[in-house]
């Protein structure tokens, strides 16, 4: 192999500073045969980097389960797909752009969604929604909170926000929902997920396998420059230091203009039946998208870098091959029509050029003006890399009484006051601020924006006949605080929640995709803490039919050896067979009924089970108990998943039946701000209520329980949904009614612990954000 | 009667356009493409909003010389109707057949909601179907919506009566405003100038509005007061078409 291109010698020094290990490095050698030259040492190191070859969680995510008879695609392609029925199929995919926007949050975030809508519209399938699970450091000063610090989550807030907004408002698709939380640990390590979601015809979906000895390999899109360099192997897969900063080169810069141009183009050029395969080039660049193209297909790529199409002049060929620019794809074409895919990437002003062949024998090879600079077996580089059985170990068991749970108010007292306090934290209050920076109504197929559903629900238009017949429902969900308490059981409730919030749109979830945000895997406690929530999230899975269909890992989310609470965020996808029948978290008029239905109690009619004798220690990790208390502690709600899994079936049923007036489910401030949050969305109504249950009011009006939903119902209607809900084995209780009147009352056990009225109650919780971020 | 929406490279929602024309009105349209300079026999024009060449320098400011505009300018000084929407309205005003510039926002971020806008005349091929002083809910999605004019041009505009669309609060009491939360309590969600919307050319013909009329077309959306727009230039059209007749 000839070195001359490159005159740097390799030496396993310079293969660590590239993040390979002794072994790893003895590995590249063998499968080689020799000693790599720089090039192929780069290419070696991002393909083996944790974040492309998940190394370390391959041997954890085969426990996941990723079968179903609607699974079209599952995990190892751009996304993941899924049968919507007349011959459509659903492109899904959340993946994360952690550390990029911690470093530079406004470019971090904006290339985090260029890159998963790439990954959608690859397989052919045009994006219709993008959906964003945030997490932030606490963005007002307190207990753990300085306020320098504050200060400097509220700009790294502001900047992901507009990034966000900036990529997807541009290239016109419309961010419909997510979820926005705030911990300590999230300070120095923000989480960005961001998922996105596309529709094809389910014949012309689109795979990256290269086929076709001789088929010419077409470079399309945006120039390549010096960006992102190592973004995979340096930025994404390590923790972070002091000086972190100093990694912002290797942060890429996106540009959405073209990412439309692209789309267009790109689903043009599949229209002509001239495309073979296609892959997007995202972490790795063009080193990812050439192997993974060759490994797949079972084949092998020669490309030449003198033909890629350039920013800057004097790149070297190990430049060329790592760097992230956006906006690129890597295409194969059917040999002898060529120009026919040239012709439409002329068409849309976007650089096409063909760099290479389709050939056999399984070899990468990578030419600069016709000199060799890199050999390497595909498939090894692809699927042979390194694979580890890390350790785990389950951290020390947290010792805790009494005294570090969160000790209840005394009954009689007014907890009014408490309850305004929680709707205008950040957690709970309004996420207006941030999703009105979003275009949530381009492509005129949002039925539920943010804030109107549980679930955002786009509706689907034939792509030739504009006919609308069903509807998707998405929604994200994970809490990072009920993982750190325990981890497994915490992963079972994000995705009960992400299934939960679907079905309380009235869909039918049908398949899922994750995003697991987790510390250094080198620590044995953090493996443990990943293994656990495999666990949960299998279990959830398969007991609530939505298996994982693809999904990313985050590893290294950690600063100065600190580690953020295991996140995994799932994202439910449902679908609704009748679009018209999407349900809506508002109360709609004066006299309808308040429904509890709740999962867990199979009895119709019957009171709460009794609150367990864990309720304090259950309630320590509430929201409300850290928002009022100042305490994160104790145990997430136990779950029970066949509860979930009645309440979902349940829920869809009364939605397919149309006799609810609107459904809202339990989560974060529990009951309380479930009510109230169906008043806010309504125009000129409250609610009241009485509940009757044994133990601390705090516990029944801020609980976070699973398996609950408030629903309201006309009177005309109760009958019917009573008797579909016994049908269903959910009890349904009586919790009161929707008035014309601006009051908010809440009774427990004969006194009113809730006195308050809505303009007041939606004042503190409208505007919260606001007052927090202006602070600044 | 046909209907042509101007395809921009950036234009994202020249679909939306398409689909409210073609299928909730069930009128000819198609797409036309920004090289070019045949407008396919439309009757008339709508240029949508997006973001046309990226709009790195200033919304509109390259759109304008592609070489569909110069049809599109020919067009309009002969009395076609043109409708630009957002990006559209800012291309109009940088081809110079309406008056005006827009600035940023004055919160400085783009905005995503429903507003509510005043039909301030109805003697335009766009607000013919409606009432005047009619409150219609559309939704806008823009960063730079805030409309600003010279003195005089806006001394003009008002005179001329061609302030055709007013921001408002949802009873069409918004008024007058300092500040700019005072501007977004009176329902004017991005500074604009007299509260303004929208407006059409002396000839009355070319138009422009920040609200996206296509995405309040069905119940489902949210709204359908942007049909009475669409509908007002189908009138306009079967009108003119029994004149010639």
């Amino acid at each position: 192999m000839a070195t001359a291109a490159t005159e740097i010698k390799v030496t396993p020094e310079i293969a660590a500073e590239h993040g390979l290990t002794a072994e790893e490095y003895a590995r590249v050698q063998k499968i080689i045969g020799r000693d790599p030259n720089i090039t192929e040492l780069g290419i070696f190191s991002v393909m083996w980097s944790e974040h492309c070859s998940y190394k370390s969680s391959k041997v954890h995510l085969k426990r996941l389960p990723t079968r179903g008879k609607l699974v079209v695609q599952g995990p190892g392609e751009n996304a993941g797909v899924v049968d919507i029925g007349d011959g459509l199929v659903a492109a899904f995919k959340i993946e994360s752009h952690n550390h990029p926007s911690y470093v530079e949050p406004f470019q971090g975030a904006t290339t985090g969604v260029g890159g998963i809508l790439r990954d959608i519209f690859t397989m052919g399938a045009r994006p219709i929604a993008v959906l964003d699970s945030l997490r932030f450091g606490e963005i007002i000063a307190g207990r753990n909170t300085s306020e320098e610090e504050a200060a400097k989550n509220r700009r790294i807030l502001d900047g992901v926000i507009r990034g966000i907004a900036n990529y997807g408002n541009c290239f016109g698709v419309p961010t419909v929902g997510g979820e926005v939380c705030f911990e300590p640990c999230y300070s120095q390590n923000p989480l960005v997920n961001a998922l996105a979601l596309g529709i094809a015809k389910k014949e012309e979906i689109f795979l990256a396998k290269a086929k076709g000895i001789g088929n010419p390999v077409i470079y399309v899109g945006a120039k390549t420059g010096r960006d992102g360099i190592h973004g995979a192997s340096l930025l994404a897969s390590a923790e972070f230091t002091e000086d972190s900063q100093q990694k912002r080169p290797t942060v890429q810069v996106g540009d959405p203009f073209v990412e439309k141009l692209l789309l267009e183009a790109c689903l043009e050029a599949m229209q002509t039946g001239a495309v073979v395969a296609i892959q997007d080039m995202g972490a790795a660049g063009l080193t990812c998208s050439t192997t993974e193209m060759a490994s797949r297909g079972g084949t092998g790529i020669e490309i030449d870098l003198a033909k890629v199409p350039q920013r800057e002049t004097g790149m070297t060929p190990y430049e060329i091959m790592l760097s992230e620019s956006q906006e690129r794809m890597l295409l194969v074409a059917e040999k002898g029509r060529e120009h026919e895919v040239l012709a439409v990437f002329n068409k849309w002003g976007l650089d096409a050029m063909v760099v290479g062949q389709v050939t056999d024998g399984g070899l990468m090879r990578v030419k600069d003006h016709g000199n060799p600079v890199a050999e390497i077996p595909a498939h090894p580089l692809a699927e042979e890399g390194p694979v580890y059985s890390r350790p785990l170990a389950a951290p020390a068991p947290r010792v805790e009484s009494e005294k570090d749970w969160f000790a209840f108010t005394p009954e009689g007292t007014s907890l009014t006051q408490n309850f305004v306090k929680l709707l205008s934290s950040p957690a709970i209050g309004s996420k207006r601020w941030i999703t009105e920076q979003y275009d949530t109504s381009v492509r005129t197929n949002t039925l539920a924006g943010p804030g109107d559903s549980d679930a955002a629900v786009v509706r689907i238009k034939d792509p030739k006949t504009g006919v609308v017949k069903r509807a998707l429902a998405l929604s994200t969900d994970g809490n990072g605080r009920w993982c750190q308490l325990n981890p497994r059981v915490g992963a079972m409730h994000a995705v009960a929640e992400a299934a939960r919030n679907v079905a309380a749109s009235g869909a039918r979830p049908i398949a899922a995709t994750n995003c697991l945000n987790f510390g250094s895997p080198e620590k044995p406690e953090v493996m443990w803490q990943f293994s656990q929530v495999i666990d949960g999230v299998g279990e959830a899975c398969t007991a609530l039919g939505t298996p994982i269909t693809g999904g990313n890992v985050s590893f290294y989310n950690e600063t100065l050896g600190k580690s953020i609470y295991p996140t995994p965020v799932i994202g439910v996808l449902g679908i609704l067979d009748d679009a018209s029948r999407v349900l809506k978290i508002a109360f709609r008029e004066d006299g309808d009924l308040i429904l509890l239905l709740d999962g867990s109690t199979p009895v119709v009619g019957a009171k709460h089970a009794a609150p367990s004798l864990g309720t304090q220690r259950e309630f320590s990790s509430s929201e409300y108990s850290k928002t009022i208390g100042g305490i994160v502690a104790g145990e997430p709600p136990a779950i029970d998943l066949s509860a979930e899994k009645r309440l979902i079936d349940c829920l869809v049923a009364l939605a397919a039946e149309g006799s609810l007036q609107s459904a809202h489910d339990i989560s974060d401030g529990g009951l309380a701000v479930s009510l109230a949050e169906s008043c806010f969305a309504a125009n000129g109504l409250g609610a009241t209520a009485k509940l009757e249950e044994n133990g601390p009011a705090e516990a029944a009006l801020f609980g976070e329980r699973g398996a609950r939903a408030v629903v309201s119902v006309t009177p005309a209607h109760l009958a019917r949904v009573l008797n579909t809900a016994r049908q269903y084995q959910v009890a349904a209780h009586e919790l009161g009614k929707v008035i014309r009147d601006d009051a908010f009352r809440i009774q427990y056990e004969g006194s009113a612990v809730i006195d308050s009225s809505i303009p007041a109650l939606r004042h503190a919780w409208a505007y919260s954000l606001e007052r927090a971020v202006k602070n600044a | 009667m046909k209907f042509g929406v101007v395809v921009f490279p950036g234009s994202n929602c020249d679909h939306d356009a398409f689909y409210a024309l073609g299928n909730v009105l069930q009128k000819p349209v198609e797409f036309i493409w920004h090289q070019s300079q045949d407008l396919a026999n439309s009757d008339a024009i709508i240029l949508p909003g997006g973001f046309s060449y990226g709009d790195y320098l200033r919304t509109g400011a390259i759109a304008r010389f592609s070489p569909v505009m110069k049809s599109v300018e020919k067009f309009a000084n002969s009395g076609g109707l043109v409708l630009g929407v957002c990006n559209g309205f800012q291309i109009l005003c940088e081809a110079g057949l309406l008056p005006g510039a827009m600035m940023r926002n004055s919160g400085l971020r783009f905005i995503c909601r429903h507003v509510y806008i005043r039909v301030e005349q109805t003697d335009t091929p766009f607000t013919n179907a409606a009432a005047k002083g009619q409150i219609l809910k559309i939704p806008i999605a823009h960063s730079d919506g805030n409309y600003n004019c010279d003195e005089a041009t806006l001394a003009e505009l008002e005179k001329n009566r061609q302030v055709i669309f007013r921001y408002t609060t949802p009873d069409g009491s918004g008024g007058r405003f300092a500040t700019a939360q005072e501007a977004d309590d009176a329902g004017n969600p991005n500074g604009a100038v007299h509260n303004i919307a929208g407006i059409c050319n002396r000839g009355r013909n070319v138009a422009g509005l920040m609200p996206h009329p296509e995405r309040a077309v069905e119940a489902a959306l949210g709204s359908t007061d942007g049909l009475t727009i669409f509908r007002s230039m189908i009138e306009a059209l079967v009108g003119a078409a029994k004149a010639t007749a």
